[in-house]
């Protein structure tokens, strides 16, 4: 399966149609955005302190050298494709909503009376 | 959240997990604090807001109190607060299913192998090309995990499993423990104790997923024969795969309606158990699959079903609160469930439903994912309770 399929799978949306919950959609949106940048923001936050705790213990690299740091094409090319699962994965949320035009799903207050006897 | 929650890396890790790197392992505990948060600290607002606002305008308009759940929903359908605090829960949801299937699709290639490996033998799973979904599983994806628990989007593609088992700690924050069996745990606990003579020779689990709650099962009665049914091909032979890396080899998984248990006789099960599986039914299978069960259950025997309370004496604001998943989770026989009589369910379906007894089983805490218990020993609080009805033949 190459990169694209994944990301595509990655990103499936449920089958049933999402209720909207607040006044208007774009803001909800924007909602769904933002606390994906939140996780993103947290882990990142880890990782940088994970770095410093391993760069004390080992007292390798300066601040400096981290400032001008300039990566390798190898380095350049792992770092597009990591920023593309990025934005897969913090543009979820319209991701799905474009699945969501093409699909025919019922409401599940509707599959809940074909459920009754 | 005065104390700190347990991380994601204290799951014990079977054979088919993926490798989860560091950021993967960052963005499960942020999830995992997140639907914390909101279920701690964000949802007691919405309470006020009902209390404070909504509750108040509706006496006015009504000159009495709401009758039932739907009125309070009704009522508070509006209500800005709820409104994010639903919005919340769901796009978390949603981030832990994308989050999952992000992280096992990076490994796909290598445990789709492996399962594959472990059920070469074919010695712990039946699977039945012939066996079609009923509708209260294909019409929508529940609990919003894409491609539900059956699909597969590739050649023995088990993903929607996988992600299903990495991804439960982040909605259960550890409380199910290192293998997410806390509620199979609970009831073989609960046999042992409450039941000590009680030894089940064969074992019926209908629904079993990937056998979270099947397995503890074949482990407190291990010369028991245990057979697990399910209609999910990629669950069940992730289940099956599972077993074996777990060392459990006196279970058998089967592709099968429960609708449809033609295949067992009368009489052939000593106990059958269903773990948070009558929620997922529809009014005409919970008759006939109940109905099966007692057909398949010998005299003496018993059933038991692990699932959340019934919504019977609740006040109605709670009922309404609990009542969440079934619009909002795509779960959309919840309620409905939730509000059956079961001991007259029971009697429809040949049982002496004045029989019936409810009771919570109790898993011990996991000492991997919580630590020790405090001085003294005692686990008062932190044990998790389970949820149960059963009935005895
Ligand atoms: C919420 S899951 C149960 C979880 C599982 N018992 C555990 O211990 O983790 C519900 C399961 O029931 C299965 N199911 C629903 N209707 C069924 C039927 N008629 N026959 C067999 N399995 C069914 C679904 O495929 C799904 O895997």
């Amino acid at each position: 399966m190459d990169f694209a399929e994944k990301l595509s799978l990655a990103n499936t949306r449920a089958k049933g149609k999402r209720p909207q919950y607040l006044q208007d959609k774009q803001t909800e949106q924007v909602m769904a955005i933002t606390m994906a940048l939140a996780m993103e923001l947290h882990s990142t936050k880890e990782r940088l302190a994970s770095l410093e705790c391993l760069l004390a213990d080992k007292g390798i690299i300066s601040r400096d050298e981290l400032d001008n740091f300039q990566p390798s094409a190898t380095e350049t090319a792992k770092r597009s494709l990591d920023t593309q699962e990025y934005l897969n994965r913090i543009l979820l949320v319209l991701d799905q909503e474009k699945q969501a035009m093409t699909s025919n799903d019922k409401s599940v207050a509707e599959v809940l009376e074909e459920l009754k006897d | 959240m005065a104390k700190s929650l347990p991380s994601w890396s204290a799951l014990d890790k079977h054979e088919l997990f993926p490798q989860v790197k560091s950021d993967d392992v960052s963005r499960l505990n942020f999830l995992t604090h997140l639907n914390m948060h909101l279920s701690g600290n964000v949802l007691p607002g919405v309470k006020t807001a009902y209390e404070t606002q909504v509750l108040p305008e509706f006496k006015q308009q009504h000159g009495r109190e709401p009758q039932d759940r739907h009125e309070v929903r009704e009522a508070m359908d509006d209500n800005s607060y709820l409104q994010m605090w639903s919005a919340l829960r769901r796009n978390t949801m949603e981030m832990r299913h994308q989050l999952g299937r992000s992280i096992v699709l990076k490994d796909s290639d290598i445990v789709t192998t492996k399962v594959k490996n472990l059920l070469s033998a074919g010695d712990n799973i039946v699977l039945d090309d012939n066996c079609t979904l009923p509708y209260n599983v294909s019409a929508v994806d529940v609990h919003c995990q894409p491609g539900c628990y059956y699909t597969e989007y590739f050649e023995d593609d088990v993903t929607v499993a996988n992600s299903y088992d990495i991804g439960i700690f982040v909605t259960t924050a550890g409380l199910l423990g290192g293998l997410s069996d806390g509620g199979g745990q609970g009831l073989g606990n609960w046999l042992a104790k409450q039941h000590p003579d009680f030894k089940p020779k064969r074992i019926l689990d209908i629904g079993c997923t990937i056998g979270h709650n099947a397995v503890p099962l074949a482990q407190a009665f291990p010369d028991a024969e245990v057979i697990a049914i399910d209609v999910a091909r990629p669950s069940l032979r992730y289940a099956a795969a599972r077993a074996k890396a777990l060392g459990v080899h006196n279970i058998t998984f089967m592709q099968m309606d429960a609708e449809d248990m033609a295949e067992f006789a009368d009489e052939s099960f000593d106990l059958v158990t269903t773990a948070m599986f009558w929620h997922e039914a529809c009014d005409r299978s919970m008759i006939s699959i109940l109905t099966g069960i007692n057909r398949v259950l010998k005299t003496g025997g018993l059933t038991i079903s692990l699932e959340q309370p019934q919504y019977t004496d609740k006040p109605v604001y709670e009922q309404f609160i609990r009542d969440w998943d079934t619009l909002n989770n795509n779960e959309p026989y919840w309620g409905r469930m939730h509000e059956r009589d079961l001991a007259q369910w029971h009697s429809e379906c040949g049982f002496d439903g004045s029989k019936l007894f409810e009771t919570g089983v109790i898993s011990k805490v996991d000492e991997n994912i919580f630590g020790k218990a405090d001085e003294g020993g005692e686990d008062f609080g932190r044990a998790p309770v389970w949820n149960a009805f059963g009935i005895w033949k």
